[in-house]
């Protein structure tokens, strides 16, 4: 009877368990999914798909691909389109959200010599570290790679190889609460720093009276390689350089002190915070869910909340990221790329598949259902992206590039970047910038004169 | 030969020629062990003698770009002389301290408790075990949303009873975070503590408890002239597991604060040097350094144990 009294309890325990872990599943999942628009837009056919089919019908390749926003969701669409049509079956397996961790789990493939991975999303960053381990695409995909932004392609070609297709592109915007704008009196968006942090506290001082969780402006803080996009786009607008230039530090200078405080002061007042925890997720889930006035983030964060059921659909616009005093608003440069790993045991199959998520029709699938910024000129001017993606406008579009030094650190640009968003981050949380960066630009140095 | 046997005056030293049994004997308990021996030279020795060769080269995790060379003690120099390990070193050694004291406090206490009996006991022992039974990683995870600034329960409902004048980041503020994740371990950790030491107390016969009832001796005496004492041996192996594993932290630091500077244990930084940078002889090094002080812990235990068992 002792043991009867247990079990009892136990089933208990664990019915509530049930019913508390599916009630949070459900909340979470009410954030407006693309998966309607993905399948109303369907995936565009594969080119030659019969010759494709013959020649490589029933392989298996594996697409290690996005996890942020909506992008498996995309990756999945496209994945069964092309098996269909090809019969070469493919298998998407998202990768870490955080753009290091990624890098980890690719760094620890390549190591191991591993055929799990075929073809891989690579960040605009990575191709100088893992130009050894991929296929050189240009035998094959050279003519398609002459579509795309000559920027880009050079990115991706190291010593004459071109390791990765450009994909899709990114830089960063800030997005704004139009409403609130124009509740709170103002009629533009703001062009510099100070004005954004005036604006948004009275927007914030505002808004909290009746929404106690509602914050001026949220970004990407957390001690990741998005702090460096983020930390890059404040230091660059303001006039301090670009953290490394002509193959030397220079992230330690007054002007980039200042702009660092000046966020620094904002966290815990208009800025929350946690925000030193935050991602891309959380910046898009606090813009998209009402509680923020501005945000800084990727394209792919339009989509989202354009989509229908979102709290901010049609109620919000986007701009160029504000400046500083003596500077010029920038945004760095992101996007991805593809790669085939030289491990692979299919690489004429892998190699056709990037031909296929590297062609125009898909990047206009893939600007249209997940506001993703297509390498492709023609793409990008095309009447129906433009329409669903304003951030293409040229007023938006045209705005300065400025990219991560990844090319003066090859394949010590994780370790570099680390230095600079644990520096940066721990400013964000207290320090103040003149007692960090320092350190920041001498451990630079240091990781600069090796080889 | 004398076939008579004699009575020997003192027990003399085995003799050195054995005979074919035992030596048959010997041979098959080698046999039987290499085996085992075997598996663990494999998945033990073989792992720490390469790390330590690694620690005296550089090797890198994309090994195809930097050739591999013998670089001597640079790696320990360079870790010598990095705040950040002393930061890491420090930390971890803070984490241990705090939560293996309360850990055992509150476990014990536990233990007692469960120990006595009362109605529904079984089933309180069965409820006590559950937040060890949850996987770290998702029960950090869990916590982290729970003690979130904006959308977190804690802070929601310390503000609402007024405990809390406004919401607090408590992971994200340095000088709250070491609190909170020792707080989320300790809600862990207690339990497999508890159990531990409910298992030496349930050694302990209870016509001891009878006897100085009779002597009339007091609860609290006997507590610490009765129970205390027999723990002792249950107490230090709960300490040893207790310590080793809070030296060795790393899931629940990087599930909370991830690559973040100021909360990197000892552990998380060897994962940060080794694949994070790449840089797999420094990771190694470290690795040797965090061997050689969980190493000196166990030796400051076993020590303990043994003066005390003499």
């Amino acid at each position: 009877m002792k043991h009867r009294r247990l079990l009892v309890l136990a089933g208990v325990i664990g019915a509530i368990a049930l019913v508390a872990s599916l009630s949070v599943a459900a909340a979470s999942s009410n954030r407006p999914a693309r998966v309607q628009q993905a399948a109303a837009v369907a995936a565009p056919k594969v080119p030659n798909a019969a010759a494709l089919r013959k020649k490589y019908g029933g392989q298996k390749i594996t697409f290690v691909g996005d996890s942020v926003g909506n992008g498996h969701v995309r990756d999945v669409a496209l994945a069964k389109r092309f098996t269909k049509d090809t019969g070469i079956k493919v298998s998407v397996t998202p990768h870490p959200a955080a753009s290091d961790a990624a890098y980890s789990q690719l760094a620890r493939a390549f190591s191991s010599k591993s055929s799990s991975i075929d073809v891989a999303m690579i960040d605009v960053v990575w191709p100088g570290a893992f130009a050894p381990y991929l296929v050189d695409l240009k035998p094959k995909l050279g003519k398609q790679s002459k579509l795309h932004a000559a920027g880009i392609v050079a990115n991706d070609t190291i010593n004459g190889k071109l390791v990765a297709m450009p994909w899709f592109g990114d830089y960063g915007i800030l997005y704004y609460r139009t409403d609130l704008l124009k509740k709170y009196g103002y009629k533009a968006p703001p062009t510099t720093w100070a004005d954004l942090f005036k604006m948004a506290k009275k927007i914030q001082d505002g808004e909290q009276k009746s929404n106690p969780n509602f914050a001026g402006f949220v970004f990407q803080g957390n001690s990741y390689e998005g702090l460096t996009c983020n930390a890059l786009e404040w230091i660059a607008s303001a006039g301090g350089g670009h953290m490394i230039d002509n193959g030397k530090a220079t992230i330690n200078n007054p002007k980039a002190i200042t702009i660092l405080d000046a966020l620094r002061a904002q966290v815990g007042k208009t800025t929350p915070r946690g925000v030193t925890s935050y991602q891309e997720d959380q910046t898009e889930h606090a813009f998209d869910s009402g509680d923020a006035a501005f945000a800084r983030n990727w394209p792919y964060q339009y989509g989202i909340g354009a989509t229908a059921g979102s709290k901010v659909k049609g109620k919000f616009s986007v701009t160029v990221l504000p400046h500083g005093a003596a500077g010029k608003p920038v945004g760095t440069v992101g996007g991805w790329q593809l790669a085939v790993s030289k491990y692979s045991k299919h690489k004429d199959a892998t190699i056709e598949f990037v031909r296929y998520m590297t062609s125009p029709a898909v990047e206009k699938f893939d600007a249209i259902t997940n506001s993703n910024v297509p390498t492709i000129a023609s793409v990008a001017k095309d009447k129906a992206v433009v329409k669903t993606n304003p951030y293409l406008k040229p007023a938006i579009a045209s705005v300065a590039r400025v990219t991560r030094p990844a090319k003066f650190l090859k394949t010590h640009y994780n370790e570099a970047s680390k230095v600079i968003y644990q520096g940066i981050n721990q400013i964000l949380n207290g320090t103040p910038a003149k007692n960090v960066l320092p350190g920041v630009q001498s451990k630079l140095n240091q990781i600069l004169k090796q080889k | 030969m004398s076939s008579v046997a004699t009575p020997a005056p003192a027990p003399r030293r085995p003799r050195r020629r054995r005979t074919k049994l035992q030596r048959r004997q010997t041979r098959l308990a080698w046999l039987l062990l290499i085996p085992s021996l075997a598996v663990v030279a494999l998945v033990a020795i073989y792992p720490l003698g390469k790390t330590v060769y690694q620690s005296f080269t550089n090797q890198q995790f994309l090994a195809g770009i930097t050739p591999t060379k013998w670089i001597g003690l640079d790696n320990y120099h360079q870790i010598w002389h990095d705040p950040a390990w002393k930061h890491a070193v420090i930390l971890t050694l803070k984490f241990t301290v705090i939560t293996v004291s309360f850990e055992f406090v509150l476990g014990l206490i536990i233990a007692l408790v469960v120990n006595s009996s009362f109605k529904g006991r079984g089933v309180m022992r069965a409820v006590m075990l559950v937040p060890w039974a949850i996987p770290t990683v998702v029960a950090a995870q869990i916590w982290k949303w729970m003690l979130d600034d904006t959308f977190g329960v804690v802070n929601d409902f310390g503000v609402r009873v007024h405990v809390l004048s406004h919401s607090q980041a408590w992971i994200s503020n340095p000088s709250t975070s070491l609190g909170a994740v020792c707080a989320v371990d300790i809600w862990k950790t207690t339990p497999f503590v508890a159990l531990l030491l409910l298992a030496g107390l349930q050694v302990i016969p209870s016509d001891l408890y009878e006897a100085a009832d009779v002597d009339g001796a007091s609860k609290l005496q006997q507590f610490w002239r009765i129970t205390l004492p027999l723990l002792k041996p249950a107490i230090l192996v709960t300490l040893i597991f207790r310590t080793l594993d809070a030296l060795r932290v790393f899931d629940i630091f990087a599930v909370f604060f991830g690559n973040r500077l100021d909360t990197q244990t000892m552990a998380i930084y060897i994962q940060s040097a080794t694949v994070g940078d790449g840089n797999v002889g420094l990771g190694a090094a470290a690795s040797v350094f965090m061997f050689l002080i969980i190493a000196l812990f166990v030796v400051i235990y076993v020590t303990f144990m043994r003066v005390n068992e003499e």
